[in-house]
């Protein structure tokens, strides 16, 4: 997720951070929301914000670490503007999403789970988008573009800034 | 009075905190507690406007706005059919609603117009202006977007006369494409709320229990337990705190029944989980679905929020003296989540790891309280089960699996999609009939069912009846109803080595036999896909996928062999090909292929040339051209822009 608080500027993001830690002081079942939110602010979760986040909910740095590292949406080093999901869903493998993955790949320059140097582009995996009639299917940000081609899929990137 | 939910006059005195027993009655047919034919001509006019009675000139365009048809581009279609209807002053003759997924997203985006049900495919933002001057102004049909037989090329002109629809039986589906998920008053018009009225005001929690139990539903998830005995074993848990989950971390790769169950028809899913809150004496809901999907959150927020609006939802809910409150919780991207005990670990803010069973969620759940916790599309059947009886529902499918199922029809297949059917229809008629056939006029090899958990089926069992037991008993499962179609260009050991490439990243570690297990099945599985297998090799996977069956602590540990087991019980000659021939009979293995340039039909163009990335094609211009196998990295681009199909692949 790219920031959405509009401005770069580290003070209001630790006010938005702060926000958050106040809305889920007493919420049971907080830490994962919470790291949710924390990430939305940041874009990726810098130790410091994960360590803000187990002094406030009175949990182990070291649970918060192995929560952040077991579920595949949570990120360590920051990412690029646009997040490149390609599908690799059943109906897209059949459907020739490794042929897709590659014409992006060798397009954008990185390889999976990399961030361009520009961090204009993260490019990423993802086992299935649930979008399976319009294999092969892949999502830039929020949009989900189907029935690709690997030349269609590359030149979609560009669309993106 | 602007929306159906509104109060009629200041007679009506339904709120929050004096709540109406009649209340989704006298949205209805109200209103109930006075006398007043101009109130009640109003609700009648409202409620014309959802549900358009015969013989009016009102119309009703519905748009499909699924994750399908937005991204084929159903939201420009939207604004531009509100310009275009503004320009013709047919604004508040002509009702847009924007709907959940009509299931046939291969032909998106859709539109039907109510209530002729003219069903419009493939519909572009260019082609608005047409359908409103012919369709909506001169009441034309316009011929060039209805949907047309691929084999006959025969126009149908209503939705119901498509092959892919008509040959559905769609009950949990049945709101999907036909109502705005965003709007209650919606749903309310269609019997919304109706089951759960019967269950409150007319039923025990026990009577209600019964109910689901002789309806004979079982669990849509996968294993398929019955949802009536698990729910009675919360009813019978002791505790006064008890939870209800449900479980929308759709992982399947290849399935998006729930996620469409969810984008269509939120207010059933909610109200299928406050039947199961009032059975089991339960005040507290989580519906915990899969960040990737956004669409679906959104949905179900609006949903809530809306249904605690109207007091449908919250605090003694219509005088019934039944609480209920829902809260969503978001996943965050790990596909043993879908798994029972690791959901609700992962609900409390831990690692989402399975626990040994039992004890059972049902005595010892979220928080260590009795949790009731069922799948979207089991929940999204009990409101019908309740308003229709349960002897209803167990008239139809076959003896032990009652109903329909949703499948997400998908893969090599013309029509892919969601599609409901009765239990017990034949795999065939799924994939012929409704499907419309192979793509491309190739040969069916198997169908993959149940995901990472199911199993390949080949030709010789299209005719096997589709219902829990038969499929189990083929070495597949009905798992939470991915149906992906393979033709004879799929490599079966490739799909083994896909799944196992799933299941292996996606395994969290917690016990031995799933993760020293899948990696090293894995292991063989790359080796035999790249011309190194041994034929010992197939013995040591046979007993390696036994024992991780039965030996994993979960249920996903103890299925990810199936689509070993199954692959190799039917199509061991393409193992043995691969290992002995070092040959991949579909032509999928890359590792096994070799490119060829036919110098007969070569002309020398020297487009393969130039498209090669790797260099590794010589030749002069206007002589066959030749492929240096050693340079080759078989990308296959030569192939693709080879005119003369010249490049033969082996």
């Amino acid at each position: 997720m790219t920031c959405k608080c509009g401005h770069d500027d580290p003070a209001a993001k630790q006010e938005a951070l702060q926000r958050a830690l106040e809305k889920y002081k007493t919420v049971k079942g907080a830490l994962i929301p919470l790291l949710q939110e924390a990430q939305e602010i940041y874009g990726y979760l810098p130790k410091e914000v994960m360590q803000q986040i187990s002094k406030s909910l009175g949990i182990p740095f070291s649970k918060t670490f192995g929560v952040v590292t077991f579920y595949a949406q949570f990120h360590l080093k920051p990412r690029g503007r646009n997040i490149i999901r390609v599908c690799q869903g059943t109906a897209c493998h059949v459907r020739g999403a490794s042929k897709v993955f590659d014409a992006v790949s060798k397009k954008l320059g990185v390889g999976k789970n990399e961030t361009t140097g520009d961090l204009r582009y993260t490019l990423e995996t993802v086992a299935c988008l649930g979008a399976c009639g319009l294999a092969p299917v892949m999502m830039v940000n929020d949009d989900t573009h189907g029935r690709l081609t690997p030349d269609k899929a590359a030149s979609t990137c560009e669309k993106y800034e | 009075m602007k929306n159906l939910m509104d109060k009629c006059c200041d007679k009506c005195t339904h709120t929050l905190a004096t709540p109406c027993k009649d209340y989704i009655k006298c949205r209805k047919e109200g209103p109930i507690c006075h006398q007043d034919e101009a109130c009640r001509q109003k609700r009648a006019d409202l409620l014309s406007w959802i549900h358009l009675p015969q013989g009016t000139t009102r119309r009703e365009v519905l748009i499909c706005a699924g994750t399908g048809c937005t991204s084929s581009g159903s939201p420009g279609l939207v604004s531009r059919l509100r310009e275009e209807l503004a320009a013709n002053g047919l604004t508040d003759r002509i009702k847009v609603t924007v709907t959940g997924c009509h299931g046939f997203c291969e032909q998106g985006p859709l539109m039907i117009i109510e209530p002729l049900k003219t069903f419009y495919t493939r519909v572009q933002a260019e082609d608005v202006a047409e359908i409103v001057a012919t369709d909506l102004v001169a009441g034309e049909v316009v011929e060039r977007l209805l949907y047309k037989d691929p084999i006959t090329g025969e126009a149908a002109r209503t939705y119901e006369t498509v092959p892919f629809y008509s040959r559905q039986q769609r009950l949990v589906l049945r709101n999907c494409g036909h109502i705005n998920p965003e709007d209650i008053a919606d749903y309310i018009a269609s019997d919304g709320y109706t089951g759960l009225i019967k269950a409150l005001f007319e039923k025990t929690p026990d009577q209600t229990v019964e109910e689901v139990k002789s309806s004979g539903l079982r669990g849509r998830g996968g294993a398929g337990f019955s949802a009536g005995m698990k729910w009675g074993f919360v009813r019978q848990a002791p505790g006064d705190k008890k939870y209800v989950v449900c479980n929308a971390d759709e992982g399947d790769p290849g399935a998006f029944m729930d996620r469409s169950v969810l984008e269509g028809d939120p207010h059933a899913v909610i109200e299928g989980m406050m039947i199961c809150g009032y059975a089991v004496g339960a005040d507290e809901g989580y519906i915990y679905v899969r960040a990737e999907y956004p669409l679906a959150i959104q949905r179900l927020k609006i949903a809530i929020t809306e249904a605690e609006e109207c007091g449908v939802l919250g605090d003694n809910i219509m005088g019934s003296g039944f609480n209920f409150h829902l809260k969503i919780k978001a996943g965050a991207g790990a596909f043993v989540c879908g798994e029972e005990t690791a959901l609700l670990m992962s609900i409390e803010g831990n690692r989402g790891m399975p626990r040994v069973r039992p004890p059972f969620p049902a005595n010892s759940g979220l928080w260590g309280k009795p949790t009731c916790l069922n799948n979207v599309e089991t929940f999204a059947n009990v409101p019908q089960i309740l308003r229709n009886g349960s002897a209803w529902y167990a008239s139809m499918g076959t003896e032990k699996s009652k109903g329909t199922k949703i499948f997400a029809l998908t893969g090599k297949v013309n029509n892919t999609g969601l599609v409901e059917v009765p239990m017990g229809i034949s795999m065939r008629d799924i994939i012929f009939a409704i499907g419309g056939g192979i793509q491309g006029g190739k040969k069916f090899k198997a169908v993959q069912i149940g995901g990472p958990s199911g199993g390949c089926l080949p030709d010789q069992l299209l005719d096997l009846p589709v219902d829990y037991d038969s499929l189990t008993s083929a070495g597949a499962m009905m798992g939470s109803g991915g149906l992906v179609v393979m033709d004879e260009t799929t490599c079966m050991v490739d799909v083994a080595k896909f799944f196992l490439t799933f299941t292996q990243s996606e395994s969290c570690g917690k016990c031995t036999p799933c993760r020293e297990g899948t990696t090293r099945m894995l292991e063989i599985l790359t080796r035999i896909c790249n011309g190194e297998g041994r034929m010992e090799d197939i013995d040591t996977m046979d007993r390696l996928a036994r024992v991780v069956k039965s030996t994993a602590l979960c249920g996903l540990g103890q299925t990810c062999p199936n689509p070993i087991i199954s692959t190799l019980r039917y199509f061991k000659d393409e193992y043995i090909a691969h290992i002995q021939e070092k040959r991949c009979p579909a032509g999928a293995c890359t590792a096994l292929l070799t490119y060829k340039i036919n110098p007969e039909k070569c002309k020398g163009c020297g487009k393969c040339l130039r498209s090669c990335p790797a260099e590794a094609i010589s030749g002069e211009k206007k002589q066959p051209h030749v492929i240096d196998p050693a340079k080759c990295i078989k990308c296959g681009s030569c192939v693709a822009g080879c005119k003369f199909e010249a490049i033969e692949r082996a």
